[in-house]
């Protein structure tokens, strides 16, 4: 239950955040980092709800941004990045660094909690 | 006990951060910072534009005197309904900014010699380059004079300095255009200077090249010995038939420029001995920078109205130089392509008249030697004095590198181009002072705004009279049925060959002797013939009291091709006038291939040499998109060049330029022993025509043969017609377009080149109009309207244009958004 919850409040902070185009785009990191303070859980699992939080999230806005592009852009990208023109590897990469990104903020959140 | 694991932790982190925060470096240029880049609330993401996006919008502005309505059409085509003249300018800069803020802003860095302040030491050499130029020197010029004496063409720059300032400070971060992320650098504000140094670089396009074809041309001549130079670079050309027709008589000139006495020597004959090697250092503009444009009076049209056709060719690229427009207010209704950058429509139509412009090729750009008393460059020898230079210092900022400074020596000539800082190792330090009409003072569009607003010939007159630098010609058609053209710009009056090679700079006998005055420029109003055209060719017969410049830097071949088909052509609509455009019928092969198979000696050849020169017989002389006639005709005419003047010119260490086909044409059909054909490596024969044209079909077979191997003969396959995208990424770009077309012909699209807006207007009562270019209106590679145009332009096909009044447009079916404007 716990971990669920985590997942969502980080993913909602994570969000809300980023609307405030002058924030720097990490503020995740804090957001999770503070998420996971608040809601305690062993490391592996505190790096899970950051890892899935972020993940979902960025994964979810680009194929949402993505579809509605019909991939005129991503396609672009994907050829300039290199990743061969592919708009599903764009979009797993984009998925993989916001998700190991937020994992590790949150996993460092943890440890804060249990060095007391 | 967990205090490790916590800073283990939090070390790797906050390193994952400032990595993904960094820009990596990858190969040669820098990629964006990855995490930024990638994130889909800040980064790219957010570039990609939703398919079917409304572009309804209410804008509030403080600078606006009223409300400002834009209907927007299906093609995202703004028509702009403002009650007050600068309120629509302000729009202007605002839908400019909107849709192409990024371009805008790397344009006019480009101009100002600051990309080095984005995009790091490895541009210094192409802004050192415009610096030196004088690209901000010359701006400024403008800048100046348009403060002090002009205050209406002010208060049009202001506002739209304003409109797109307004934007910009509205754009969320996140909203940056894609290009600003990809390069992670954001926007400065618009200033007016930067609205004159676009119109530099438009300057420097249309006049520039002589800043490297003067070396490269001295060079030569140095090399060739000035007889040689004089045979192969002639300004006789037999096949002319210029803008203005051949026979009219022009009046007695005004300024009669003297040659200095000792031109022979000193000039002409002597050497310069300059060996700059590094001219190929400068980014010449391209050589086909050009254009067609004709009016066809009502005698010649089927429904008795006028017809005006224009199309300038110019680099493509994406975002496109162009932006489709149009601007209504209570003084006048316009519709054209503007600048994003400038104020106001540059090519187009009112509710009375239309007009276009080609480039006039005129040369206004001179080298000058300056002769320093010492390194310190304060003075400098003239007229049997030393005279004061002063100095401008050009600071460029360099990114992740310490400034480099330009200490320009500034003489009476201009600011010193070359000199012991900015030379090759060849060039001993020697030192050019650039003179260049550019660097006059100038009223920067107010021509374009009088000829927005122009409602008769009279009008038209007026309003091309303010305008100086690059010479254009201005092509009119009115619906009360005048047509007209007129060449005007700051010409200079030159003697013979004057400024085709560098020129003493310690003697005023050497200066320019004054500007021609605008009622002796050439121009042609209602002729017999029934129409007016240019296409880049000399605009008058050698009977024009003025030198116009070296013969090389007028292509001939296109303006035939046009005369040739108006002269035949009657009855005609505005559906022919697009035929026409887009016509590909090559008419230089349509002389040089017989000239050619007169010399042939076809039994000499081998099998697959007569294969192709069959291909070529057989080619129906059409430019089209799977000929492979064309494509074996180039290769075979381009070898023959070689084998003709390859021998003359090899061997410099230098470059040289190679001379016109007109000149190896000429010859051809008028001197089959003409000297040059002759090798002169082989000492014991005289080669001719004979010899050399068959050699060069043999050579060229080798060529064609590969091409035929790699599937490379059809022509479009052969050109691979691309638009660049402005950082030349090919993700960004559209390649291998199927158009034909080619140098020499009216649809003058080359490789990377080409008809850059079609238009053709009929001014009947309710005008019908049509015309496109290659890009699209929006500047986002991520928006479906970044390219829409292109496949429809690489068909020849047009779009009609809208242009309505407000309340007709507002109800059209083609009408799609409405963005309402209103003052604060």
């Amino acid at each position: 239950m716990k971990i669920l919850i985590s997942i969502i409040l980080s993913a909602l902070l994570a969000y809300a955040a980023g609307i405030y185009g002058n924030l720097p785009w990490w503020s995740f990191v804090i957001t999770n980092l503070v998420v996971s303070i608040a809601i305690p859980q062993k490391a592996f699992f505190s790096f899970l709800s950051g890892f899935i939080a972020i993940g979902l999230l960025w994964c979810g806005l680009a194929i949402l941004l993505d579809q509605g592009n019909d991939h005129i852009l991503s396609m672009k990208v994907a050829t300039i990045l290199p990743l061969k023109g592919s708009y599903i590897a764009l979009i797993a990469l984009t998925t993989f660094i916001g998700a190991l990104l937020g994992g590790l903020a949150s996993l460092t959140g943890s440890f804060v909690r249990s060095t007391k | 006990m967990r205090l490790l694991p916590l800073i283990a932790s939090a070390i790797l982190t906050t390193g994952l951060v400032f990595t993904l925060d960094t820009q990596l470096k990858i190969g040669n240029t820098k990629a964006p910072r990855l995490g930024y880049f990638l994130s889909p609330q800040h980064g790219f993401w957010k570039n990609a534009e939703k398919i079917n996006t409304n572009f309804d919008a209410t804008i509030i502005a403080n600078e606006l005197k009223g409300n400002v309505d834009v209907y927007v059409d299906d093609r995202l085509v703004p028509h702009i309904y403002a009650d007050h003249d600068d309120d629509a300018y302000f729009v202007q800069g605002y839908l400019h900014a909107k849709f192409r803020l990024w371009q805008m802003d790397f344009e006019t860095r480009v101009a100002s010699g600051r990309l080095s302040e984005i995009a790091g030491a490895d541009k210094l050499p192409i802004d050192r380059l415009f610096r030196r130029l004088g690209m901000p020197y010359g701006a400024e010029q403008t800048e100046a004079n348009i403060n002090a004496n002009n205050p209406t063409m002010k208060a049009t720059v202001d506002a739209y300095t304003a409109g797109v300032n307004a934007y910009i400070k509205q754009l969320d971060p996140a909203d940056l255009p894609f290009e600003f992320k990809l390069m992670n650098y954001a926007p400065e504000d618009w200033t007016p200077k930067k609205t004159y140094l676009f119109l530099m670089f438009m300057s420097y396009d249309l006049t520039g090249r002589s800043a490297s074809v003067d070396l490269q041309l001295t060079n030569t001549r140095d090399y060739l010995g000035y007889d040689l130079f004089d045979k192969l670079y002639t300004n006789k050309q037999d096949s002319l038939d210029p803008i203005i027709p051949k026979g009219t008589v022009y009046a007695k000139p005004s300024i009669i420029p003297i040659k200095p006495a000792n031109s022979d020597s000193a000039y002409l004959h002597t050497t310069n001995a300059l060996a700059f090697n590094n001219v190929e250092m400068l980014e010449a503009p391209d050589k086909n920078n050009g254009s067609n444009n004709w009016a066809v009076s009502g005698t010649k049209t089927k429904s008795g109205r006028p017809i005006l056709s224009s199309d300038p060719h110019l680099g493509l690229n994406l975002p496109s130089l162009w932006y489709e427009i149009q601007i209504t207010t209570p003084t006048h209704s316009t519709y054209g392509a503007s600048f994003p950058g400038s104020p106001a429509v540059i090519i187009g139509f009112n509710d009375s008249l239309a007009w276009g412009v080609t480039n006039a090729g005129r040369d206004v750009f001179d080298y000058y030697e300056i002769k320093f008393k010492d390194s310190t460059q304060n003075e400098y020898w003239y007229n049997g004095a030393w005279k004061s230079t002063t100095k401008r210092k050009e600071i460029i900022k360099v990114k992740d590198s310490a400034d480099v400074i330009e200490d320009i020596a500034m003489t009476h000539w201009g600011p010193t181009m070359f000199d012991t800082h900015y030379q090759n190792t060849q060039s001993k330090g020697r030192s050019l002072g650039v003179h260049w009409t550019a660097h006059y003072s100038s009223t920067g569009v107010e021509t374009f705004c009088l000829l927005n607003r122009a409602k008769n010939y009279e009008d038209y007159l007026h309003a091309i009279s303010l305008w100086t630098c690059p010479g254009q010609n201005f092509v009119l058609a009115t619906k009360t049925g005048d047509i007209a053209i007129k060449q005007q710009g700051s010409f200079v009056a030159r003697w013979e060959r004057q400024g085709d090679f560098i020129m003493p700079g310690e003697d005023s006998s050497y200066a320019w002797q004054g500007i021609i005055p605008n009622d002796e420029n050439p121009m042609i109003k209602n002729p017999a013939r029934g129409f007016v055209s240019s296409a880049n060719q000399p605009a008058t017969d050698p009977t024009y009291p003025y030198y116009l410049g070296a013969a090389s830097a007028f292509p001939l071949y296109r303006g035939i091709s046009v005369n040739k088909h108006l002269t035949s052509m009657n009855q005609i609509t505005p559906q022919d006038m697009q035929a026409l455009q887009t016509d590909n019928y090559n008419v230089f092969a349509a002389t040089a291939r017989p000239a050619m198979m007169r010399y042939l000696q076809l039994d000499q050849l081998s099998n697959d040499a007569k294969r192709m020169v069959n291909e070529m017989t057989n080619w129906d002389l059409n430019n089209s998109v799977h000929s492979k006639g064309i494509t074996v005709f180039k290769i075979i005419w381009d070898s023959v060049e070689q084998a003709v003047w390859g021998d003359e010119l090899a061997g410099s260490a230098i470059p040289l330029t190679k001379p016109e086909a007109f000149v190896l044409l000429d010859q051809m059909n008028k001197d089959s022993n003409w000297v040059i054909a002759d090798n002169i490596r082989t000492k014991d024969k005289v080669e001719n025509f004979k010899d050399q044209v068959t050699l060069g079909v043999e050579r060229a077979t080798k060529k064609l043969l590969e091409l035929e191997k790699e599937n490379k003969l059809e022509w479009s396959l052969f050109k691979a017609t691309r638009i660049l995208h402005l950082t030349k990424m090919p993700a960004l770009s559209r390649l291998n377009l199927p158009i034909g077309g080619g140098v020499n012909i009216i649809n003058a699209t080359t490789e990377n080149h080409g008809p850059s807006w079609r238009m053709i207007v009929h001014l009947t009562d309710e005008i019908e109009a049509y015309g496109l270019y290659p890009g699209g209106q929006s500047g986002n590679p991520g928006s479906p309207y970044y390219d829409s145009f292109v496949n429809t332009w690489a068909a020849g096909q047009y779009y009609r244009f809208l242009f309505l009044g407000k309340e007709k447009l507002k109800q059209n079916a083609r009408t799609k958004w409405h963005l309402q404007f209103k003052a604060a």
